[in-house]
């Protein structure tokens, strides 16, 4: 049985060809988590490229799907606001503001992301690549043999917080806790997960708050170091940062290099298996593993969206954005659209430009830790084929719940030398 | 057609020539030069063509834009004289041009 084979998709390529626009909700978490939401999103950069919906839980909101318009709201900072003032950069509106530096606008936006950016300078991702080898060596050697496991528990996730405990310099014994206060970040409170209500979300980001409060008591009266709690706890736009806006950078930092890395890690096998061709091109040619890394982050989106909020009313596809509405960049929708990128619903490893994508977001906001993300995921490629003929997806994935994380719960694999 | 080099951060330096009004990007890009990334394709949003250009030559590309500004601030290795090489339009003025390409594009 083919494990990729989706029993939803006939059904809602059907619907989304013949509903009406007006009755698309783009934002609905169901299709991520059943990979339906590309039959939509093909018809809405076809015919509505600007959308609007009036959504019953999160509100009236637009949409923006092709990739040069997200372009030009990405470079339009002084129309479209990221704050959270205004609610910040997801759809739904919180119930307490969460200052982050994602959702800030310049100037304070730039002189508190400058504080954290030294982490990923060229010098440190030099130095931390041994690292980062090492232990990806010894995740993969301790990997079961001609038995089904979980991918995404086993390499994913043990990778991807192994990291973020480096860069904060966290407790290593403690790292799951980094997962889960992510994954409690980002839950959907509908999912029928842990976070079935933001008071839920709320207590355990306070414990998340707690414990990093420790850790910023310890560092702020030592020495400056070269992690990120002590960078911020003596960066001069970050040192007098409330409680508050130390928890929602925390958050920002804990998502911004967790969930996205990891869900990357997951779709690459997910990719090579539903392509063979593409996966018998890399085993024949390892060297094509850097362009690889770039098509899994475009073809996997592990954000779906970024938020944004008029300052004021903007014109655009022969209608008006008004002041203070929302509106979604889905990168997830422009990283398919055939007007950038050529043939965008194939998974193809060595593409003459694989680093044209909007995974990362562009203008100011641009991802931080970008060439981090692409560092561990080289490394995770180029140790697999060291060691691995094949990793064999043998059952389906399962998927998030959500519109704004793109990324994957569970993959059982078998592997073979 | 005026020309322009660069120098890559090795040293080993490549002259091309691009038609006047093209910008100094693009003029990397479709003569193969090594080091421009060019993420963005030219909209001034990821600091990817990031280039240290010649002391000489600097004022003759004019004062760069608010957000490349901004977009220079991010990058990892900006000097005083970084530009954004998709911000550069190659005129008859800039015949000649000589620019330095960082060691990696972040």
């Amino acid at each position: 049985m083919d494990p990729f084979h989706n029993p939803f998709i006939a059904e809602h390529t059907g619907r989304a060809r013949t509903i009406p626009l007006e009755e698309f909700s783009p934002a609905n978490p169901k299709y991520m988590e059943m990979d339906v939401w590309q039959p939509y999103f093909s018809r809405l950069r076809e015919e509505a490229p600007l959308h609007y919906c009036e959504d019953k839980i999160i509100g009236p909101y637009w949409s923006l799907t092709r990739y040069k318009d997200i372009m030009a709201t990405e470079v339009n900072t002084r129309v479209f606001s990221s704050s959270s003032t205004f609610g910040g950069i997801t759809l739904m509106d919180q119930r307490e503001e969460l200052p982050m530096f994602i959702a800030m606008d310049q100037p304070k936006h730039d002189e508190q992301r400058k504080v954290v950016q030294p982490i990923v300078s060229p010098q440190n991702l030099e130095s931390m690549e041994k690292l980062i080898r090492q232990r990806t060596q010894k995740v993969l050697d301790a990997l079961p043999h001609n038995e089904t496991f979980n991918w995404v528990e086993k390499v994913s996730i043990d990778l991807t917080n192994m990291m973020l405990a480096t860069l904060f310099d966290f407790p290593f014994e403690d790292r799951a806790l980094l997962t889960y206060w992510s994954d409690s970040a980002t839950a959907n409170t509908l999912g029928g997960g842990h976070i079935d209500s933001e008071a839920t979300r709320e207590r355990i980001l306070a414990e998340c708050l707690a414990y990093f409060t420790r850790l910023w008591n310890e560092r702020v009266n030592a020495e400056p170091g070269s992690d990120l709690v002590s960078m911020l706890a003596h960066g001069p736009a970050t040192r007098n940062m409330s409680p508050r806006e130390y928890l929602g950078n925390l958050v920002l930092l804990i998502v911004g290099g967790n969930d996205t890395t990891r869900n990357s890690m997951t779709g690459g096998v997910c990719f090579l298996n539903q392509n063979p061709d593409e996966y018998a091109k890399l085993r024949a040619n390892p060297a094509l593993v850097e362009s690889m890394v770039s098509e899994i982050i475009r073809y996997q989106t592990p954000l779906a969206y970024m938020r944004r909020t008029a300052l004021e009313d903007f014109e655009m596809h022969g209608q008006t954005i008004r002041k203070g509405d929302k509106l979604a960049m889905w990168y997830a929708s422009g990283n398919r659209d055939g007007e950038a990128i050529d043939n965008p619903d194939q998974f193809i490893i060595d593409r003459a430009r694989p680093r044209q994508h909007l995974s990362f977001g562009f203008g100011i906001h641009r991802c931080v830790g970008n060439r981090l993300a692409e560092l561990q995921l080289r490394i995770l490629w180029e140790e697999i084929l060291q060691r691995f003929s094949k990793i064999e997806v043998v059952g389906p994935p399962k998927r998030v719940f959500s519109a704004f994380i793109r990324g994957y719960t569970e993959l059982p694999v078998r592997v073979s030398r | 057609m005026p020309s322009a080099t660069f120098i890559d951060h090795a040293g080993q330096s490549r002259t091309v020539e691009g038609p006047e009004g093209e910008n100094l990007m693009r003029v990397a890009v479709l003569n193969d030069v090594p080091g421009i990334d060019a993420d963005c394709g030219g909209e001034c949003a990821c600091a990817t063509c990031h280039v240290f250009v010649d002391e000489a030559w600097l004022d003759k590309c004019g004062e760069p834009s608010e957000l490349e500004t901004s977009m220079l601030s991010f990058a990892a290795t900006a000097q005083p004289n970084s530009r954004l090489a998709c911000q550069i339009i190659l005129t008859s003025a800039l015949d000649g041009i000589v620019v330095e390409t960082p060691a990696a594009q972040h």
